[in-house]
């Protein structure tokens, strides 16, 4: 048991800390912070900089580009990112596609497609979630029907998260309808300038664009585009699954945000007297501070048996379930905070400049606590993140 | 950063466990001599442990066990300021001697600078109230103000008394964590003085306890969890496993987590019980107050999840549940530690 960071974890933290210092532009921090849409410049310009300095793929094994740390490293770098507000790293080709392809994916593919995910010249998105497939992720009814060296695909993904910005889409398709229903399924890397596919934005009570529908309509796909074997993309999925728990718990997130509740409260006046001083209020941050205090431990826990480069197990659901919780009571602290001022978000903000009222330099707060509504319900719903935790400790029982 | 134990605790911990498995009656000799007290000191204070992660591992395996076992109050505790008032505790680590520390009066709740008792000299008068263990104890330590006002924290002095010490009066009870405590009256009891000035070395005396206590609530935590879940998929109701139901393995999940984050914080408070005053309080307080809400989710929930027998004096799980609820009212509840907290995170 040592709790303390070694020299080398102290000269990295030294030296993460000066590269965002001198490539992270006060501007878009400043839009990350306020809770601005970034656009997709935005992005490319904080991807580039990172990939310049070998830091883009944090997960990956060094052979495909990647850094390759281990859990205290990868913390260090996810908390000095969040508390500089740095863009995060968008996580549908390096998190998701990435380790799937290192694992599943032929070596004409891996030649291809990784270096292109590292120097952005895609951007993936993730065709998963369907109007009738969301928790019951294998419920997909995307048809994929194979025609000479084409695939024919037809059907409907949802919830595709900057969709908008993507020019390749990995889908999870049927390809035998005869099977049992995890059994007839397969990947594939589809064009988003093929003919057919179709992207139409959805707005979110927080007034922004960020997720949107994929419509497939006899979108022909060549074979070459298949990961693995055809009907195995279920074991792939599930794969790219437990990828997306990395950096499941936030930690970063939630120190960052808690010391801006704590800001804002300092701050923000009531009864004369500093929020933070107010009893009632000052007992709810403290709370959470103390659940982030064991967070952070818990999380460097479960990620430490992780080897570098590989995902943690299924102890990743604890850490998704009481990470979110804790950063979705921070936007709420954070909303209240301001009091008022909560009140004038528009939908609009985003692209106007309509100059609304911030006395705590605070941005649109309201807008993030609805934004973040979304840290229960995606990547796994808190309560499918249970029933993967309790099936396993009744398997374990027996 | 390495959150594996070094190879002598896993050889504490693996042993202890073995003994505890099947100890019964009074093993307080056999816990000396397995070298469990021993661990629980520095070698310069004559142990060969004495660290916060050697208490962890110490008292959260007596913590699993269906036993209680006073090492808190008659041998950490007590130890502890013994040390800090330059006497040996020798005996106290072979397990010949044991001490019991008279310090809480009704008055003072869980402030730990509240003391009443008047020292006149080295005679001693006042009223201690829920003295752990007091009755084992071949003598007691006890707290007594010489100056000041109730709550200062300067003006505390430890005094020793012997237990036929005339006008010492001992009055001892059940408790409900198991074992016993007693109300100790002294009036105008000659006493040897053990440190003048005690503030700081109760502080960091009842840190380490605190510590203790919360390891001993993990290991009973941990019981709880193995037992439900052992019962969930065992237990039938309407033809099938109640764990088929996710009503109940779903909040078995969220005790786990709770579970994980009380491990979390023993380690995050033994990890800093030899930091500077103010960062060893601050991660007790938050530890504390974590485990006070993680502890009520766990035994009540896992009595939910058991139905009546888990209410049961007979099954363990009961018995568990109450050591984890009664573990709050010990060195400072929830409540008291959310605002010790925020006091010294705001200094």
């Amino acid at each position: 048991m040592d709790l303390s960071f070694n020299e080398e974890d102290l000269a990295f933290r030294a030296e993460v800390q000066d590269f965002i210092a001198q490539k992270l532009p006060a501007e878009l921090a400043d839009k990350v912070r306020l809770n601005k849409g970034l656009s997709k410049a935005d992005h490319d310009f904080w991807h580039a900089q990172l990939n310049e300095k070998g830091w883009l793929a944090p997960n990956w094994p060094k052979r495909f580009g990647g850094a390759e740390w281990g859990a205290v490293r990868r913390h260090i770098f996810e908390e000095e990112c969040a508390l500089a507000f740095a863009p995060r790293i968008v996580p549908f080709g390096l998190a998701m596609l990435g380790p799937v392809l290192q694992k599943f994916g032929s070596q004409e593919q891996q030649d291809y497609w990784l270096p292109r995910i590292l120097n952005g010249d895609d951007w993936w998105c993730q065709g998963y979630s369907e109007p009738g497939a969301g928790s019951d992720l294998a419920a997909l009814k995307t048809r994929a029907v194979r025609d000479g060296d084409h695939y024919v695909v037809n059907g409907q993904k949802t919830w595709t998260t900057l969709g908008q910005h993507a020019n390749m889409i990995f889908c999870l398709v049927r390809t035998d309808v005869e099977a049992k229903k995890q059994e007839g399924i397969s990947f594939l890397l589809i064009d988003m300038d093929s003919p057919g596919v179709e992207v139409r934005p959805i707005t979110l009570i927080d007034g922004g664009v960020e997720v949107n529908e994929v419509w497939l309509t006899d979108v022909r796909v060549p074979v070459e585009n298949l990961v693995g074997e055809e009907n195995k993309g279920w074991t792939y999925a599930k794969y790219l699954l437990t990828h997306e728990r990395t950096n499941i718990a936030g930690v970063g997130y939630s120190r960052a945000g808690l010391d801006n509740v704590k800001r804002i409260a300092g701050r923000a006046m009531s009864g004369g007297r500093p929020l933070i001083e107010n009893p009632h209020f000052a007992a709810r941050v403290a709370q959470v501070e103390i659940d982030l205090m064991a967070m952070s431990t818990t999380n460097l826990r479960i990620i430490s048996k992780a080897a570098a480069g590989q995902a943690p197990g299924i102890e990743s659901s604890l850490l998704k379930i009481k990470g979110t919780q804790i950063r979705q009571e921070i936007t709420d602290l954070t909303r209240r905070a301001v009091g008022p001022q909560a009140l004038p978000f528009v939908s609009e903000e985003v692209e106007s400049n309509t100059p609304l009222p911030d006395a705590f330099d605070a941005g649109a707060v309201a807008a993030s606590y609805f934004n973040n509504r979304k840290l229960s319900i995606f990547g796994g719903s808190n309560e499918i993140q249970r029933e993967i935790y309790a099936k396993q400790m009744m398997r374990d029982a027996k | 950063m390495n959150f594996e134990l070094t190879e002598e605790r896993q050889m504490l911990q693996d042993s202890l466990r073995r003994y505890l498995a099947g100890a019964e009656g009074d093993i307080w000799a056999g816990l000396a001599e397995l070298g469990v007290i021993g661990a629980l000191f520095s070698e310069e204070q004559g142990g060969f442990g004495g660290a916060g992660f050697d208490m962890a591992v110490v008292f959260e395996e007596l913590g699993r066990a269906d036993l209680t076992i006073p090492l808190i109050d008659n041998a950490l505790l007590p130890g502890l300021l013994m040390v800090a008032g330059g006497q040996d505790v020798e005996g106290l680590i072979g397990g010949a001697q044991r001490l019991a520390l008279a310090h809480g009066e009704t008055a003072a709740r869980y402030d730990l600078n509240w003391v009443e008792t008047r020292a006149e000299g080295n005679r001693l008068t006042g009223e201690k109230t829920v003295v752990v263990g007091a009755e084992d104890a071949d003598s007691l330590i006890v707290s007594a103000r010489h100056s000041g006002v109730a709550c200062d924290e300067q003006g505390i002095g430890l005094w020793l008394v012997a237990k036929d010490a005339p006008g010492l009066q001992i009055r001892g009870y059940d408790i409900a964590q198991g074992g016993r405590a007693a109300e100790v009256s002294l009036t105008d009891v000659e006493a040897k003085p053990l440190i003048a000035e005690a503030g700081s070395e109760l502080a960091k005396a009842f840190a380490a306890a605190t510590l203790a206590e919360m390891a001993q609530c993990l290991g009973a935590m941990d019981i709880c969890v193995a037992m439900t879940q052992e019962y969930l998929t065992t237990r039938k109701q309407f033809g099938r496993p109640i764990g088929t139901f996710q009503a109940l393995t779903h909040r078995l999940v969220d005790v786990v987590v709770a579970v994980e984050q009380a491990r979390s914080m023993v380690i995050l408070a033994a990890g800093h019980l030899e930091a500077d005053a103010k960062t060893r309080d601050l991660h007790i307080a938050a530890a504390k107050n974590l485990f006070g809400r993680s502890g009520r989710l766990v035994s009540e929930e896992c009595i939910q999840m058991h139905g009546g027998i888990g209410m049961t004096e007979e099954y363990a799980l009961g018995r568990y549940a109450k050591r984890i609820t009664m573990s709050d009212h010990r060195f400072g509840d929830t409540d008291h530690h959310l605002e010790r907290f925020i006091d010294l995170g705001a200094a």
